[in-house]
């Protein structure tokens, strides 16, 4: 793992969370949608917060689909899950929401699963041999972990 | 009678993202590691194969599915279950797929994580 792979696992729980937030707040000015105003739906785009939020989103998806070009999956989803943290966070220090004792204990055990997972290494290596056989020929990768 | 179709959408939410995610993340090693196939070739040509990619395709439609059955879900039960169960139960079944479909290796570290985050994240929203 180098600092541009960090940065970029960085990047997928942060344009996430800020993503979603942004989107859930500029929803809340656009005021509830319903099927029968299709039109409303396609001028939410438009609102400043919820086109941000889309950017960011777009943002999330692509440093999303990097980290998975080189690490597994059962690394990558519980070592972006800082993202939920970092939501919590938002709403306790930004929004000024009660965060409960119970939520706290949330956090921690997301921080403690974080941390053991990104002890780990962050790729399987196949052995070319025993993977040939099987339907995914190409994850038999002979890559080297940088 | 409300509460089946809300755990029905929360099923099928977390059957679709885990199937996307695993299709996703299946695209994403045959193409290989992005940042030296952008050295290599270009960013153009990367974001090409990437879209190109039936698997991605695939991940993206199921990702889709995912989506709007959580608009479902949301508007059939309360968004303090919905949201919550759906993501925490996506890390645990997204740990035993990459385990089957991925052939990743998941020792202890790995679930306990899955584990660890999945109860992290229902506490969260408790």
């Amino acid at each position: 793992m180098t600092v541009r792979k960090y940065l970029v696992l960085a990047g997928v729980t942060i344009f996430a969370a800020m993503g979603d937030s942004l989107l859930a707040y500029g929803m809340r000015q656009v005021g509830s949608l319903s099927w029968h105003h299709l039109p409303e739906v396609i001028l939410a785009v438009f609102n400043p917060w919820v086109a941000l939020g889309v950017l960011l989103l777009l943002g999330f998806f692509a440093s999303y689909m990097t980290a998975l070009s080189w690490a597994d999956l059962t690394y990558v989803l519980p070592a972006t899950s800082l993202g939920y943290v970092l939501l919590a966070l938002i709403a306790r220090f930004w929004l000024h929401e009660d965060v409960t004792s119970s939520r706290w204990l949330g956090i921690l055990l997301i921080s403690a699963g974080v941390g053991f997972v990104t002890q780990g290494p962050a790729l399987t290596h196949h052995p070319p041999a025993s993977v040939s056989e099987e339907c995914l020929p190409a994850i038999a990768s002979t890559r080297a972990e940088p | 009678m409300k509460h089946l179709y809300t755990w029905s959408a929360i099923a099928v939410i977390v059957l679709a993202s885990t199937a996307g995610d695993v299709l996703l993340s299946r695209a994403m090693k045959q193409i290989g590691d992005v940042g030296e196939l952008r050295r290599r070739s270009g960013l153009l040509s990367v974001v090409g194969s990437i879209l190109r990619h039936p698997s991605f395709l695939l991940g993206v439609l199921a990702m889709t599915v995912a989506f709007y059955s959580l608009l479902f879900g949301l508007s059939w039960g309360d968004v303090s279950l919905v949201a919550p169960a759906s993501a925490s139960l996506t890390f645990v079944a997204s740990a035993i797929a990459a385990k089957f479909f991925l052939h990743e290796r998941v020792d202890h570290r790995r679930w306990l994580a899955a584990v660890l985050v999945a109860a992290g994240v229902l506490l969260l929203a408790a």
